[in-house]
């Protein structure tokens, strides 16, 4: 596969959106297990949800 | 009616006596119109081919300027709860109020029009294009920016919110403006056509704006 | 499953635990065809190999659009129905739809250099979406600005909404003043008659972009329903040696 003279035009956008979705996937993972990670102690320490809490704690 | 009459009166009033400020927004109109030549240079050629532009961008800054006063100062004391709850509905008190802050703050732009259009070596014609198409464009401006200050005032934030929020939605004002003020001089292009769309923008940021800031307001004072 | 049901955070939650691998994969399986799709796609007889540009960036441009809407739909659903997961759906769509904003922005000024020979051009288009970017930052500012979650919402559903009215108004503007300064320089993309060599690859990885920010979505949103959970503890906890 030959790119023609632009190559490096192609290839910098192909990486560069490749760079910012993984960067988007790598943010949101971080953010999930930061978050758990949260919770968990907060839990362990005894603060503790309602039991059954529904959309009231969405507020 | 009475009611929405005596909201223009009180808001007028308290707009222009000390402490109002409305008359800083013709204050730093002016100012950034005379700092425009020390930015491109007193070529008075340029200057002309850029004065139209220059007071456009002027009015818009300047009109911004006031824009968190509309509601800021009635949020602090405590009327804006009352209006929120008065009988009046409370799109008809923002439209009023828009109106109001048009009168004290858009209007002397307007008449300050010429005095700058005489800095920037426009000509009568000019001058006139330009300050009719203020006439026309800068009610947008107030109605549109009034959606940005009900909610930044329901966000307790004013100032940097504000203009982050209000100027993307300024810019057909800004294109058309500048588009019929340019046409009128150049004459390349017919000058009815940029001025009534330009009417036409009014008229629906006259619909969208009191709604969005009715509905803002509403939702974010309780 | 009906809306309703979705409404119910935890439940919400357990779902997503169940098809967010599902939506992984599918949109791995998506990119890859449509990757390789494009890298086989023949070359343009005017644009050369810079055609392949196209497919990831009239995707990231379609996103750019859709995602507003989904923002829109959601900012009905916070004002309107009042509906619970609404405003987590939003606030977690702004800073995807930024991003892939700003890809639509960068790989079409990477498709004009060597088209028009410039960087940046102040074409139609291109102009409109720089305008929709700076809608999106300013919307992620109004998230930013206030502390509590469900004022934020109302705020942000209300300029989302005007935004919405707004965007076909400055999308219209801005064609309009782009004509009137149109430099006869730039070359202008065949209107929509786009060969069928093409067209595949690039439905393909237009797709793949959708499901890549369905998956996106559903995840920041549980990330966001759990911060909120952390915050109400968070708040709790704060509270519990006072009311003792």
């Amino acid at each position: 596969m030959t790119l023609g003279p632009y190559e490096s035009f192609i290839v910098t956008s192909y990486v560069l959106v490749a760079a910012v979705v993984a960067l988007l996937i790598v943010w949101i993972t971080v953010d999930y297990r930061r978050q758990k990670a949260r919770l968990r102690d907060l839990e362990a320490r005894g603060v503790t949800r309602r039991s059954g809490r529904s959309a009231s704690d969405m507020s | 009616m009475t009611a929405l009459a005596a909201l223009i009166r009180r808001d007028i009033r308290v707009a222009l006596r000390i402490g109002g400020g409305a008359l800083i927004g013709v204050l730093f109109f002016l100012t950034v119109v005379v700092l425009m030549p020390f930015a491109v240079g007193p070529d008075l050629a340029l200057l002309k081919r850029l004065g139209p532009a220059i007071l456009w961008l002027g009015a818009l800054l300047a009109s911004l300027l006031t824009l968190d006063r509309l509601f800021m100062a009635d949020h602090d004391d405590g009327s804006l709860d009352l209006l929120v709850m008065s009988r009046t509905p409370l799109e008809l008190a923002c439209a009023t109020k828009a109106l109001a802050h048009w009168l004290v703050a858009g209007l002397p732009l307007i008449v300050a029009t010429p005095v700058l259009g005489l800095l920037l070596n426009l000509d009568g014609s000019a001058t006139l294009a330009v300050a009719l198409t203020l006439l026309a464009g800068t009610p947008a401006l107030t109605l549109t920016g009034m959606i940005g200050a009900a909610l930044a005032v329901t966000l307790h934030r004013g100032g940097l919110l504000l203009a982050v929020l209000v100027l993307p939605l300024s810019i057909p004002v800004l294109i058309f403006g500048v588009a019929a003020s340019n046409a009128a001089t150049s004459g390349d292009t017919p000058f009815g056509t940029p001025f009534t769309i330009l009417c036409a923008l009014s008229l629906a940021s006259l619909v969208i704006g009191p709604f969005a800031a009715a509905a803002s307001l509403r939702h974010g004072l309780d | 499953m009906t809306l309703l049901d979705l409404a119910n955070p935890t439940r919400f939650l357990s779902l997503t635990a169940k098809i967010l691998p599902w939506l992984a994969g599918a949109t791995a399986v998506l990119l890859v065809i449509g990757l390789y799709q494009s890298a086989m796609a023949p070359d343009d007889y005017q644009q050369g190999a810079t055609v392949k540009i196209m497919f990831i960036h009239v995707p990231n441009a379609w996103l750019a659009m859709f995602v507003w809407g989904v923002m829109s739909i959601a900012a009905l659903g916070t004002l309107v129905w009042r509906h619970p997961l609404a405003d987590v759906a939003a606030k977690a769509a702004a800073p995807i739809g930024a991003a892939f904003t700003f890809l639509a922005l960068v790989t079409g000024s990477l498709w004009g250099r060597p088209m028009w020979g410039t960087y940046w051009e102040w074409d139609a288009r291109l102009t409109s979406v720089l305008i929709l970017f700076l809608m999106y930052l300013g919307l992620m500012a109004l998230w930013r600005a206030v502390e509590d979650p469900s004022r934020a919402a109302r705020a942000a559903a209300i300029l989302t909404l005007v935004g919405a009215i707004n965007l076909p108004i400055i999308k219209f503007s801005v064609d309009w003043w782009n004509t009137l300064h149109q430099p006869a320089s730039v070359m202008r993309m065949g209107g929509s008659t786009l060969d069928k060599a093409f067209l595949i690859p690039l439905l393909v990885m237009a797709v793949a972009f959708s499901f890549l920010f369905v998956t996106l979505h559903i995840a920041a949103m549980r990330n966001e329903i759990l911060r909120r959970r952390v915050r109400s503890l968070q708040m709790m906890q704060a509270g519990k040696p006072s009311a003792s």
